[in-house]
């Protein structure tokens, strides 16, 4: 079980981190859930891998599997599935503005940086 | 328990639903609603900064749970600063944007306003490490909005440049916050200082990863070489109020540098002690090194602009990493005085490419503008107060720094790069202003009247980097007192965990 976790977590962060690098904003965006999909396994695992235990206290139940970790996760989809949610509408108002989907700047020599 | 210290909270945060959906098409009413705000701000972080000036530290348990299983907010020295440093900022730069037309540009710029400020003022009260991530959250989305506030293709492109570097820190900063959990079982940070400390030495490699992720995150927020490939172009393409109020976003990665370095990984803990401190002194050279040279390489106002405002988190970012009370205090002087003079050049900057229309920012000769002179000397007072000369508070903050880093090993190699880039910084304020202000081309622009508010608000910010060296006696004392307090984190601790 360990090991399956840990292998998801890096196989998912190692193709999140790829697809930023491919400086697209779809891929970008796209390794940029991925990503999220990778953290949020981790932080679910911090308190631990149990396997079948009640978070709650209950009668007659020995042991828990820690509560908090599943706080802080349902916390961090919330954030990123709201934060994509702006890349996406930000990246989408990019490309139709600018006619391409690079994420670079092109160089520009108008001298309009900053203005209205 | 007093339930002021949740006011710079709950404030902007009502103030900002209320203008989304009370008021949304009345201009002239979401004006005074967020002047109001901003100035009730400002009182309420003043008589928190009372509050806390005698040394006591106020906890405010949310929900009424006590810590460390529930999320606390905690007043401190530090913590009053800083929203009252955010509350005067955000202040003076809504009277600029005001004056100038900036929020009529676009969309829902008030309301954003003051999330901003929400997400900054919790983000500087809060005393949970889980908590700091939610409001650095609630400050960056909306930062994002007034980003690419009024719009335009390369604003929008410079987004989200900006939107996927933060996303990225923000992933950066919950796997910190999970490994640090899993070692310890917290994220209360007085509690955190607690266990932090009873881990031995030989167990200690999680916590040690944990605790320089955690500082990989401030990094980016603070500029820090080499993660700060954000900064150039966000602050150069942001309209120029937001950049403005940016100068304090920067600062935030600072303070939580000095929170969690000085409160949970302390000097003297022996886990991470020198995890971080010859990282952080180098980078913060090489972070004052490039941004004072980007000054003088810069074509571009803005340009020029957001490398001084990297120059100076790297002056900042010396006076950190030596982490002694002394060099704290001057830390803290140099980021008041560093958010005024950062937010001051933007604005100075803007007023110049308003006039001159087409030319914009760029370095060549431009015709006559209006208010040519005082905007010449606006722009001599914001390049002395940046490039740290008298009398301004600048030279008072460098010098404070130089006298911190005097017991140092590498004092020779600090002195030597301070006092070297602020030469660069002053070459490259000399030759932007010549080519903007002297050299003149082209016929007159005729002078048409310009509004006084957007001046009011520069010379505001001008008079406070001039009270700040003149008051820098009283300024310092508070400041030792801050750094004092900071440095015997026990205090602290007994408060949050209610054991003083």
């Amino acid at each position: 079980m360990e090991a399956l976790m840990a292998s998801a977590i890096g196989l998912l962060t190692a193709a999140g981190i790829y697809l930023v690098l491919r400086l697209r904003t779809f891929p970008v965006i796209v390794g940029l859930s991925l990503l999220t999909y990778a953290v949020n396994l981790f932080l679910f695992i911090t308190g631990r891998l149990a396997v079948d235990m009640p978070p709650i206290l209950r009668k007659g139940v020995e042991s828990y599997t820690d509560p908090l970790p599943q706080a802080l996760v349902l916390t961090a989809i919330v954030i990123s599935f709201g934060m994509t949610a702006v890349a996406v509408m930000l990246a989408l108002g990019a490309y139709l503005s600018a006619g391409d989907d690079d994420v670079c700047l092109p160089p520009d020599d108008s001298g309009a940086e900053g203005g209205a | 328990m007093s339930h002021w210290i949740i006011v710079p909270v709950v404030l902007p945060a009502v103030l900002a639903a209320i203008m989304t959906l009370a008021m949304r098409y009345h201009a002239a009413l979401q004006r005074v609603f967020s002047v109001a705000g901003c100035v009730a701000l400002v009182a309420v972080a003043l008589g928190l900064l009372a509050e806390a000036a005698g040394g006591g530290i106020t906890v405010y348990e949310l929900g009424n749970w006590p810590a460390p299983f529930g999320i606390v907010l905690v007043l401190d020295r530090l913590s009053a600063l800083m929203v009252l440093l955010t509350a005067v900022l955000a202040l003076v730069v809504l009277l600029y944007a005001i004056g100038t037309g900036w929020d009529q540009r676009g969309r829902n710029f008030h309301a954003l306003w003051q999330f901003q400020l929400m997400g900054i003022c919790g983000a500087f009260l809060t005393g949970d490490a889980f908590n700091l991530f939610v409001f650095f959250e609630v400050l960056l989305i909306a930062s994002y909005g007034l980003m690419i506030h009024a719009g335009g293709a390369r604003r929008l492109k410079a987004g989200v440049q900006y939107v996927i570097y933060n996303l990225l820190g923000s992933t950066l900063f919950l796997f910190a916050l999970g490994t640090i959990y899993a070692v310890t079982g917290t994220l209360n940070m007085a509690d955190l200082a607690v266990r932090a400390a009873e881990i031995p030495v030989e167990d200690s490699a999680l916590l040690r990863v944990g605790a320089m992720l955690l500082f990989l995150v401030f990094a980016v927020k603070a500029a820090l070489l080499p993660l700060h490939f954000w900064l150039p172009n966000t602050y150069a393409e942001a309209p120029a109020p937001v950049a403005a109020l940016f100068a304090i976003m920067t600062k935030i990665g600072a303070y939580a540098i000095l929170r969690f370095y000085t409160l949970i990984f302390g000097p003297d803990l022996d886990v991470t002690a020198d995890l971080i401190d010859e990282v952080l002194l180098f980078g913060a050279l090489a972070t004052l090194a490039v941004g004072m040279i980007g000054i003088l390489g810069a074509k571009r106002l803005g340009r020029l602009a957001a490398f001084a405002a990297i120059g100076s988190m790297g002056t900042l970012l010396i006076a950190v990493a030596v982490f002694t009370p002394q060099s704290t205090a001057a830390a803290l002087y140099y980021t008041i005085h560093s958010t005024l003079a950062g937010a001051l050049l933007f604005l100075v900057v803007d007023l110049v490419r308003a006039r001159r229309g087409a030319l914009g920012g760029a370095l060549v000769p431009g015709p006559r503008m209006a208010q040519h002179g005082m905007l010449a000397a606006l722009w001599f007072g914001a390049a002395i107060a940046t490039a740290g000369l008298p009398p301004l508070s600048g030279f008072v903050g460098k010098l404070l720094v130089l006298d911190a880093t005097r017991e140092m090993a590498d004092v020779w190699l600090i002195w030597g790069a301070v006092l070297a880039t602020s030469l660069v910084a002053v070459l490259g304020f000399a030759q932007a202003g010549s080519v903007v202000f002297w050299k003149l081309d082209g016929a007159d622009s005729s002078p048409a009247p310009q509004p006084a508010l957007p001046l009011v608000a520069c010379f505001a910010l001008l008079a406070g980097v001039g009270m700040l060296a003149v008051l820098a006696g009283p300024v310092m004392r508070y400041l030792e007192a801050t750094a004092a307090q900071m440095h015997a984190p026990a205090a602290y601790i007994a408060a949050v965990l209610g054991q003083g």
